[in-house]
Parts: C-alpha cells; structure tokens; sequence
C-alpha cells in the first residue's frame, strides 16, 4: 500500500509521477541528505534512526566498499585505506593540498587531481566521494519508496570550478541528476530565510568539519540577496581535535605515534570534543599499540584556552566580510549558525560577543543545510511550495579589472558585486597614432597586476590614429548568472570591437582565493605606495615622449643653451624614472617642467600665429563668437 | 459514516498545517486516473468550495468533495512508517482491488 504526503490544493501528483527530490549536503566529515514531506523539510534517517552518514569509505580488497559508520568504525584499524575527509582532496593536486604529508593515505601520480591507492585499486577523490552519495541515494530511494528527479547538492562557498566539476562528477558516478550545486551557507539561510521569514541583514557563521565559511545576508520579504562571503577552507572542527590531539601528546609525552594510534587518538579527542558541549571535563582515555596507556582529563576552560587562536582565525574572515558589505557588527540582526562544530560553548561565546547579540541555533546545525537543499531541490522539481518563490542573488569572489599603463590593475567590477552585472568604464590611448590596445583582464584585490590572476588578453586593433588621450574606448565588463565573464571593447568612434569570454574561478582553487584576500590586506600599505610609484613612472615617460616629440619637432625656436638644458632635464628624468624613488621622479618632473616652460610658450605662439596667418581680422572675431 | 483519522494521522497532520503557517484543513479525493482506474488526492486546504462536505477529525477538518465521497465513505486515514517511507495511508473499505503500489485503485 502506498504512503502518500500532504500536497499543496490543487498539485497531488498523479499516480506514479511523484516529483521526488532530495538536497544532500556532502560535508568533509559528516554527509546528509533531506526532502521535503508535506510541505515540510526533513532529514532521512539510516535504518537505526541516525540522519549523519560519516563522510568515510573503506576499501577492501575483494573491491567491496564501506560507507559511513561501517567503515569510521574501523578507521583505527586500518587508516590508510580507510578515507575521510576526502572533500579537501576533490578537484585538487597534490601541491594544492594543505598539510598533504599528515595524511596517511598512499598517493598515486598523476596529471591534475590527485588519486590514492587502495586495497580495490587506484581511486579518485570523485570515485570516493562518490560511495558517499550512492549510500545517500539509496537511503533516499529507500525512504521516498521511488525514482528521484534529482538533487541539490551543497558546495562551500570558494569551491571553484575544478571542485564544483569534480563534485557533479561525483554526482553523476553515484547515478543522481544534479538539480543544481548550491552553496552551503546560502542553503542554511534558505531553510531559515523561510521557515523563519523574518527581514534583515543575518550573518550565515558555518564552522564545518573541515571548512569555514561567513555569509552576510540580507533577507527581505522572502527575497535575499548575498551581500558578501568570505572563508576558510582549511579550518573546521577537525583543527579543534588536532588541537585537543596536539595537547595530549605534549601531556602525555608521547613519542612520535603510528598511523593507527593517532587515527585512534584522534578519535578520543573528538568524542573528548563532543562531550564538552553538555559537561565540564571529559576523561581522554586509550591504549595505544605500543601498550602504552593515555589517561587524561581535559576541562573546559583547558580546551577553550587550547583553541582559543582557531576561535579568533573565525573572526578574521568575518570582520573582512561585514567590511566588504560596508556594514558593523551592529547592523546584523541575527546570526545562524551551522555545522556541528558551533556546538562548542567557546564558539557561540566568541559569536555572541563579536555581534553582541545571541546567536540562532534553534535549527539543527548539523542539519540545515541539507534542509535548506532539500527545500531548493523540492522547488527545482516543481513542487509548488504554497509559499513565494524567492529570489537568489550571487556575488563575485575576487575584483574583475584590467591592466593600464605602469603594469596597474584598474577595477572595473569590485569583489562581492551581485551577479549578473554589467559595467563599462573608458580608456584612452597612450601614445600618439595609437592603432591598436591590448587589453589585459586580470582578477585579485591587489594593485599590481603581476600580483594578481591573469585571465585573458585581446587586443582592440582599427584605432584611427589621434593623439595620445582623443581615443574613447570602452570596455564593458558583463558577469552573467552562471558567473561566466565576458569583456568588450569597442572604440566610440570609430564602432570597432573586440571581445573575450573567460570563466574567472576556472582552476582557481579555494585556499588561492583565500590566500589572494590575505595578500591584498596584508600589502595594503606597500601597494598603495607601488602604485603612487608606478603612476609617477607612468606620468614621467609620458613627459620624456611629449618633450621629445616636441624637440623634434620644435627644436628652432630654442637656443642651444636651452636645448641643452632640457636635454639634461629629460637624462635626469630618465635616470630617475628608471629608479624607485617617487620623491625624485617628481622633483625631476618639476625640473623638466621648468625647463620646457618657456619652449611650450614659444611653440604655443608659433601655432597661434600658425592659425591667425592670412586670416583676416573679421574672421578672427567671428571665430571668437561662435 | 464519513472519514476517520488515526491518533497518528491527527497529530502529523497538525504538526504540518502549523509548519505550513496557513491552511483549514486536509482536502482528501479521487479522481480519474493511473492504471487501475481511480487514484487518490491528499491535499491542504486554503479554501472550501460549494460542493465540498466537511467532517470534523479530532479537531483536524477533513474535507471532501460530493463526487469523491462515495468511494471515499467510512474511510480511514493512517499515517505509517514502511522501513525508511513514512507517509499517509487510505484505509478504504470501497477498494475492490489496487494497483500493485496502490497508488490507484478501483471501486
């Protein structure tokens, strides 16, 4: 006999076409996957009632395969064959992955991302993650009792292209139809944006496993729009049992450990973590291999002294967001947190201090985001909600700009700008009889271009030649919704064009991205000064070749001792030019300036008398009204 | 006669017009359709029609329309757990036979 839900007046499906779809967060240590029962979200429990699904896969060597609690439970036994954490490895290589030589995995070579070796072969972190979505399908198909249409899966934040790629990959091995990729801390903020519906700018704190991520949010009636992110993608609540892993070995001075001890120990230390949520003191206790014991007890205000640098490492991020989206803690009116690491008192301490205000946990943190996927995926369906659709808004991670002279970026599109968007700024030639500009498209935060991402060149040729400066061209920026980037160029004048089409993120990791943010804050000070310096280079060429072309053109109206003067004004300006020091590039500036006053007076009254020559003085006057 | 809701049914459906934040009540129906013929509409209700008759549930208003009645009278509405599925169930006295699924049904 069939089961049925509740559908919304008018939508109960016909029989056999139920429109049946799931939201799956695939976390770094924990997976979940959700759908939408009679209008409301849920997680789907495993057969012993447990909605978490341990992001671990055994390999054995009959080819047979552990998922989840199965194969964590013997994670001690057998470490290297046995992964977790395998989210920080997909649609990366080895030389992008942080603290690669603590893990205990064998891996292989190979071109792009990285593979390890298994007892049932070689495997992919695609294949890998992979067993973790088909053990949460088949739980799906299992609990809704038919065909999904598809899912929602959620990805953090930073992942960019390789890693969304190598997630749908995934996806797609484990036989589901990706709806849609979604990030994880706007997925928290649909299941509260929604259930919820209250207005306001709302802080998304997303302390995972393995991941953080910071959201600013602006919810209103029912439509949101994300005002900034920003991160780490390698810190979550594994880096607080690392800590607690760190402070036993000093206490208990233990020499350097074997694979299957620490995998054990780290096991102690996480369940010490757990159990220091509802209790003063957790009791560490193991006997390692080498029958050595461990007896340890860790207290609260211990463990937050331990972890209090990974505490405040959150915050870093989440100054740096509210400062992109130009808003104080204050303006927030309420702050969600999710993953099970905000469990921790000392993070909802450190939270609710920094934004004055209690944190929101009357949602599961663990849960969240796979309701919130699930809500998406129940709608990508097209299952009616009964509530208003809503609208999403995306933003870019890193500014989108253009090199000008003097290797300076120029921003056109500023980090965090809502996508799509579309913005065009003009720029003029350089040099007299200019044809042709080669435009360079860069991304990063900083103002040198050598020091961001190069993404693109083209070159705009057909510039009718003008003098330097007459050139209008303009080069519009265009982000559409998928975050794909096209930029043209097009002389006003004239109507020539030119384009390009990039996909910025493309090959750009997370921790790039992050790391790129850190560059630009940290050589704030430094670069403003590189600026004003190349800007003074730039403005010192500009004068050698006008005074040049000028000398050239000129150089009758001048004495030899003045030639001469100038002459060794523009040397000075070269030999300073060529240095780095602003101060003098500008003092020889003023020089040459000086110098060539009076020649710029004298050419200035030959053109005049030029222009005036054979005209009559009428004409002159006329000239004058117009 | 009319239509009955389980203790279970009651409290889920409670629990899921309150979620909703709108709705008086359970619409329940056939129709004409799937392979055996009739099949079964589960809905919450926002409005009441004319020709809909209205049977009070422990406190949960069940509503039908005058067609679906006769297939649908001395019904009994339960919600069930099947391994991981859990859902509605149509206890109906009228069905002759169903679908394997029993998704639709004949009278």
């Amino acid at each position: 006999m069939a089961l049925f839900q509740i559908a919304e007046p008018g939508e109960s499906a016909a029989p056999h076409e139920h429109k049946l779809a799931i939201g799956i967060d695939l976390g770094t240590t924990n997976s979940l996957v959700a759908t939408v029962r009679s209008g409301l979200a849920v997680c789907l429990n495993d057969q012993r009632g447990r909605s978490l699904l341990p992001s671990v896969v055994r390999y054995h060597a009959d080819g047979s395969v552990e998922v989840g609690f199965d194969a964590q439970k013997n994670q001690a036994v057998n470490p290297r064959h046995t992964i977790v954490s395998v989210k920080r490895l997909m649609g990366r290589e080895e030389k992008d992955i942080a603290h690669i030589e603590a893990m205990p995995y064998e891996f292989v070579e190979a071109s792009g991302m990285v593979k390890l070796r298994t007892p049932a072969g070689v495997k992919s972190p695609v294949e890998i993650s992979a067993e973790v979505l088909r053990a949460l399908k088949n739980r799906a198909v299992a609990a809704l009792g038919g065909e999904l249409v598809g899912a929602v899966i959620t990805v953090p934040a930073y992942f960019d292209d390789a890693q969304r790629q190598a997630t749908k990959d995934a996806a797609r091995l484990a036989g589901l139809n990706v709806l849609r990729l979604l990030n994880e801390p706007t997925a928290a903020a649909i299941a509260y944006g929604l259930d919820n519906a209250a207005e306001g700018v709302y802080a998304v704190y997303d302390l995972g496993g393995g991941t953080f991520d910071i959201s600013i949010l602006k919810l209103t009636r029912g439509v949101f729009e994300v005002l900034a992110t920003g991160g780490d993608s390698a810190l979550g609540g594994d880096d607080f049992d690392h800590r607690i892993y760190c402070w036993v070995v000093e206490e208990a001075r233990l020499q350097p450990l074997r694979p299957e001890d620490t995998r054990l120990l780290m096991m102690c230390c996480r369940e010490a973590k757990e159990f220091l949520t509802h209790n003063p003191e957790a009791r560490i206790t193991a006997r390692l291999s080498t029958s050595e014991m461990v007896d340890l007890k860790l207290d609260v205000a211990t463990f937050a002294a331990i972890t209090q640098t990974l505490v405040s490492k959150t915050l870093q991020p989440v100054k740096r967001a509210l400062r992109d989206a130009g808003l104080r803690p204050d303006d927030v009116k309420g702050v969600v947190m999710v993953g099970g690491a905000t469990r921790m008192p000392q993070i909802q301490k450190a939270v609710g201090d920094f934004f004055a205000r209690e944190p929101l946990t009357n949602l599961d943190p663990d849960k969240v985001v796979a309701l919130g996927a699930a809500t998406q995926a129940n709608l990508l369906a097209g299952n009616k909600t009964g509530k208003d659709d809503w609208l999403l808004l995306d933003v870019i991670p890193l500014s989108l700009g253009l090199e000008t002279m003097g290797g300076l970026t120029e921003k056109v599109i500023p980090r965090n700008a809502t996508i799509p968007t579309a913005r065009a700024q003009e720029f003029t030639t350089f040099k007299d009889g200019q044809t042709a500009m080669s435009i360079h498209v860069v991304q990063g935060e900083r103002e040198m271009v050598a020091d961001c991402r190069s993404l693109a060149r083209f070159e705009l040729r057909g510039i009718p030649p003008m003098v330097a400066g007459a050139a209008r061209v303009r080069v519009t920026f265009q982000v559409d919704a998928d975050g794909l980037l096209s930029v043209s160029a097009r002389e006003q004048t004239t109507g020539v064009e030119a384009s390009v089409t990039v996909k910025p993120s493309y090959g750009l990791a997370d921790d790039e991205i992050t790391r790129i943010l850190q560059d630009s804050l940290a050589h704030a000070k430094d670069d403003a000064m590189t600026r004003a310096l190349r800007e003074s280079q730039v403005e010192a060429r500009r004068l050698i070749e006008a005074t040049e072309a000028a000398l050239a053109e000129d150089a009758h109206l001048l004495k030899a001792e003045e030639t001469a003067a100038i002459t060794a004004a523009i040397a000075k300006l070269r030999a300073a030019a060529a240095g780095d020091n602003r101060r003098q590039i500008n003092m020889a500036m003023d020089d040459l300036a000086f110098e060539t006053q009076e020649f710029a007076h004298r050419r200035m009254d030959q053109s005049i008398k030029k222009v005036l020559a054979g005209r009559k003085v009428d004409e002159i006057r006329m000239g004058e009204k117009e | 006669m009319g239509i009955t809701l389980t203790d279970k049914a009651v409290k889920h459906v409670n629990n899921f017009l309150a979620k909703r934040g709108k709705g008086i009540g359970l619409r329940l129906g056939v129709r004409t359709s799937g392979c055996s013929g009739m099949a079964y509409k589960l809905e919450f209700v926002d409005e009441i029609n004319a020709d809909d008759l209205v049977f009070d549930s422990a406190g949960v208003k069940v509503v039908v329309d005058a067609k679906s009645l006769p297939y649908l009278d001395g019904m009994e509405l339960d919600f069930a757990r099947e391994g991981l599925n859990e859902g509605f169930k149509f206890n109906n006295p009228n069905v002759k036979d169903q679908c394997g699924c029993g998704e639709s049904f004949n009278v």
